[in-house]
């Protein structure tokens, strides 16, 4: 997670930057929360705390590297995969119910939410903005493999493409396949290669250049 | 409702662009707002009625504003029409009062669940003019029951205030033919969470 707030902006209008107008409409409201009880300051820096430190990909990408070493965990992983998650040690919270999908040789599996913006944050962190953004949300239902080739994905036809669209209650994560040239890796380092963008689906785990084990 | 929320299949918005090294949040306020929300979801108002708060958003707003943006709108919406703030109280800035106490929360009951995984269903046609999680571009569509999950609260009824209604959620899995017409790749598949109220047994020909 980045402490880093330097942001250059994209020039697409994702994120304008906060007008002191809407600073000030925010302070009014926590401060009526906060008077009335509700809310206090230290839980403000609390959330966002938790956010930028605690929770992110590293959760899941652990959850996925320990099912590419131990077959019986990704089967009760697939199988129930909030408990799995709650069984090393980590959180999840019962507000939702977490599903993990597996990508076969045959099979790609991808998430998006085309109504909200529905994300296993528990297991990713939050959401980047393209996940939440319009372009992602109509088009990934209705041309997913288009938009998978802009992430620079280019499935052979013989690999079908499965979308998944949350709808509040679920929060869907894939796991993907473990890649070539990793036998023998470390539970550590395999996670470090399961980025955020694979276990949306817009990615597939890639040994970086000179890490293969030979 | 079909609401410019409900995006899928819709053209014109433009390539996907990420941010490179998008920080979590982009300014405070964008914390503070998420602070806000989680310290009064699930006291004064529930998720569906949140995200039917922002669904109510003029469209040309929704689509102008950013994320956080719409999350302040659905909470001070949300929070002013529960009685908890007044209009009175953000225009001068001080509380005139104590917030009411939050409703008790449901417990949910054991599942009863119409489809089992394998079934074929036809989606309903179905233009509520509230919230609901059936988006039209799954509606009156062959698709088959994958997987059952829940009970859940139906997001409809939920988000408007009415009798808890417990249903069970299927994954429905939907060709891409079936949603998007012949020209879309044939093994392609679309699996869509759609509450049990939505769907009917498939008629066979």
């Amino acid at each position: 997670m980045t402490e880093d707030h330097e942001h250059h902006h994209d020039g697409h209008g994702h994120h304008p930057e906060a007008p002191s107008e809407l600073e000030a409409r925010v302070l009014a409201l926590e401060s009526l929360l906060i008077e009335k009880g509700l809310l206090t300051s230290q839980d403000v820096d609390q959330v966002i705390s938790v956010y930028e430190h605690d929770i992110g990909p590293m959760i899941g990408a652990r959850v996925v590297a320990h099912a590419w070493v131990d077959p019986a965990y990704r089967s009760r992983l697939l199988d129930d995969a909030s408990a799995a998650v709650r069984e090393l040690g980590l959180t999840y919270p019962t507000s939702t119910q977490l599903v993990v999908v597996a990508d076969r040789p045959e099979v790609h599996n991808v998430i998006v939410c085309t109504l909200c913006s529905c994300y296993p944050w528990a297991m990713l962190g939050l959401p980047p903005t393209w996940y939440k953004s319009a372009p992602y949300r109509s088009r990934m239902v209705s041309e997913p493999r288009v938009v998978l080739e802009e992430f620079g994905l280019r499935l052979p036809t013989s690999t079908a493409v499965n979308v998944w669209d949350s709808s509040s209650d679920l929060r869907y994560m894939v796991l993907p396949e473990r890649p070539e040239g990793t036998e023998g890796w470390s539970e550590e380092q395999l996670a470090s290669i399961v980025t955020r963008d694979c276990m949306i689906g817009v990615a597939r785990p890639q040994i970086p250049a000179g890490k293969a084990v030979g | 409702m079909n609401g410019v929320h409900d995006l899928g299949g819709m053209h014109g918005f433009g390539p996907v662009i990420a941010e490179p090294d998008e920080p979590v949040f982009h300014a405070r306020w964008e914390g503070q707002v998420r602070a806000l929300m989680q310290r009064t979801v699930g006291r004064y108002y529930n998720l569906d009625e949140f995200r039917h708060a922002i669904e109510r958003m003029p469209p040309d707003e929704y689509l102008r504003s950013s994320y956080y943006e719409k999350w302040l709108h659905a909470v001070q919406t949300l929070l002013l029409e529960k009685g908890v703030i007044t209009t009175e109280e953000l225009s001068n800035g001080h509380a005139l009062r104590q917030a009411p106490p939050p409703p008790a929360a449901e417990i949910s009951p054991a599942l009863r669940a119409r489809f089992r995984p394998g079934d074929r269903v036809l989606t309903r046609n179905a233009h509520p003019k509230g919230h609901t999680r059936l988006p039209r571009y799954a509606r009156a569509k062959r698709g088959v029951i994958r997987t059952v999950n829940g009970p859940f609260l139906l997001p409809d009824a939920n988000a408007h205030g009415r009798e808890p209604d417990w249903q069970a959620c299927y994954a429905v899995e939907f060709s891409a033919n079936e949603l998007w017409g012949a020209d879309a790749p044939a093994n392609d598949r679309v699996c869509v969470d759609l509450w049990e109220g939505y769907l009917d047994p498939e008629e066979q020909p």
